[in-house]
């Protein structure tokens, strides 16, 4: 049972870097993606194919399998970035769709849609655990550089951006390259992990989760994706046992009803979590209980 | 003014949509160091002619020149890194930044450190932020925001969210300023510490100055030129007390009996 459980965190831990990804573009950046599921599937196959098939070690098939998400998304955001409008979320959708079909399809490299069997296992909970402190730690510092702050400005507002000397295409690409990549690295624990992929796991519902899960953690906040993702994601699997396990779909649907009404947004809103918020949190809550409801 | 180094120059510009022609054969010069006006009537093509100058809408004709310069033509992020900046007639802020943010974002021109020095934050990075953060208190201190440093953008009262886009404006350490419509629904006390602050950042900081704008108090108390523009092309040019009394600029403000 604890090897079970074990599973699942380190499952959390895998798919908390997609979504890690995803909050640089989505929620700091303003930038929506319906594909980044894809980027997974190309992070995956890379890393499996590469260390199956010519036997290298897996560390390099994580790297390569970075290289060559983060690649395909410059290639994809390079001319659609600079266009105004939808059509970047329209690339992104093409993008994820193609990817799952062009898997499907090549069942001679890539399995096909029986999935790819006899990875090399690797992504023990402890090389996972390392790898998400050292990506957090690095988009913190991200978030709090020049580069970082140039992207929640193009977010706020792009003319405004520009008009202080910021090159608005050359960061959205920026936040697309790093969100690409993390996805890729993602994919790639994933198949280490799994041992086995299909190319259903990589579907248009993965990307709306990792996108939804951003959503709910609050635009804005690291913090809030990374506790969105430790509610999120296990939760399917929290729901798995007895009875419930048909209503799942249900739950996880209500919950995300429910922090929608309640909390538009987002869990985390655009603050970051510190421990310093907290008391200040408890400190009001403590002044608001002793002063009753006076207002 | 002859003797005086033109910081920006507009040579014949011209600006049509379609049929519409928004401005026809603008030609201005500002010297160095001038607070310079530029008013008309609504639909004169004022915006029109700072959408240009910062290169949001490319010119039809002509030539626009910053420091002897072309710099029609080049993007609006080359325009502002060349030392153009600018405010919008319709306030626009990073609204869900502090105060503070909103300057930080804009203090670039001396951080020179590279992607990967601020993903690993090394000592690079961490020395240039802290003097940009340093410069940045002084530099809300001297506008005197520093009280509202920590509010978000979007719930500081309207006088203050055109006093943080200035200020902005000037974090970007630029030579020139484009001011569009600075004083638009101020009451008159409102209007008058607004004044006094673009002419302190003439004086203390001396930046060269653009200034749209309606109110007449304002821009007569300000300008040390003024250009009228008038269904899109140029009125009349001179100082505020050649403006009040030129009867052309009389006639396009007020109207004449017939």
């Amino acid at each position: 049972m604890l090897e079970y459980w074990l599973g699942v965190a380190t499952l959390t831990g895998i798919y908390m870097i997609a979504v890690l990804g995803m909050s640089v573009l989505t929620g700091f950046t303003g930038l929506f993606s319906v594909g980044h599921a894809g980027f997974m599937a190309i992070g995956a196959y890379t890393s499996a194919l590469l260390t199956k098939t010519y036997g290298i070690p897996n560390i390099f098939g994580v790297i390569s399998a970075m290289a060559a998400a983060l690649i395909v998304g410059l290639l994809i955001g390079y001319p659609t970035l600079k266009l105004k409008g939808d059509y970047f979320v329209i690339a992104t959708l093409g993008i994820g769709q193609a990817t799952k079909l062009i898997i499907e399809n090549l069942p001679g490299i890539t399995g096909g849609a029986r999935g790819l069997t006899g990875i090399p296992p690797g992504s023990s909970f402890l090389t996972v655990l390392i790898i998400v402190v050292v990506v957090i730690w690095i988009l913190r510092n991200f978030l709090r550089s020049k580069q970082g702050r140039n992207c929640v400005a193009v977010r706020e507002d792009e003319l405004a951006a520009a008009s202080i000397g910021t090159k608005v295409a050359s960061y959205k690409l920026l936040a697309m390259g790093i969100s690409c990549a993390l996805c890729g690295l993602s994919g790639a624990l994933l198949a280490h992990f799994m041992q086995y992929l299909s190319p259903s796991m990589f579907s248009i519902v993965k990307s709306d989760e990792l996108v939804m899960t951003v959503i709910l953690g609050g635009t804005g906040s690291l913090t809030g994706s990374i506790v969105a993702s430790l509610i999120l994601i296990p939760l399917p699997e929290v729901l798995r046992f007895g009875a419930v396990q048909e209503w799942r779909m249900v739950f996880y649907g209500l919950l995300v009803v429910l922090v929608i009404i309640f909390r538009p947004s987002g869990l985390m809103g655009n603050r970051e979590f510190s421990i310093a918020g907290l008391r200040r949190f408890f400190e009001n809550m403590r002044l608001r209980m002793k002063h009753g409801r006076a207002k | 003014m002859q003797d005086k180094e033109a910081i920006l120059e507009l040579r014949n510009v011209s600006k049509y949509f379609g049929g519409i022609t928004a401005s026809e054969d603008i030609c201005i010069s500002v010297p160095k160091g001038y607070i310079y006006g530029i008013i008309g009537p609504n639909g004169a093509g004022k915006t029109t002619l700072f959408n240009m100058i910062t290169g949001v809408y490319d010119t039809t004709e002509g030539e626009i020149f910053f420091n002897g310069k072309k710099i029609n033509g080049l993007p609006t992020a080359a325009i502002a890194k060349l030392g153009v900046a600018r405010t919008f007639q319709n306030i626009r802020l990073f609204g869900s930044l502090s105060v503070y943010d909103n300057i930080f974002t804009a203090c670039q021109k001396n951080i020179t450190y590279s992607l990967l020095d601020g993903l690993f934050r090394t000592p690079k990075c961490r020395r240039q932020e802290r003097a940009m953060s340093d410069y940045c208190e002084e530099l809300l201190e001297a506008v005197g925001l520093i009280e509202f440093r920590d509010q978000q953008a979007d719930n500081l009262p309207y006088g203050l969210q055109r006093r943080l886009e200035i200020a902005r404006a000037m974090a970007t350490s630029p030579q020139l300023i484009l001011l569009d419509e600075p004083a638009a629904g101020m009451n008159d006390e409102e209007s008058m510490a607004l004044t006094a602050f673009v002419q302190s950042i003439r004086d203390e900081h001396g930046i060269t100055i653009v200034i749209i704008d309606h109110h007449m108090d304002v821009i007569m108390a300000l300008c040390d030129h003024i250009t009228v523009l008038n269904f899109g092309q140029l009125l009349a040019k001179g100082s505020p007390d050649e403006i009040q009394t030129n009867p052309d600029v009389i006639t396009a403000y007020l109207g004449v009996d017939d």
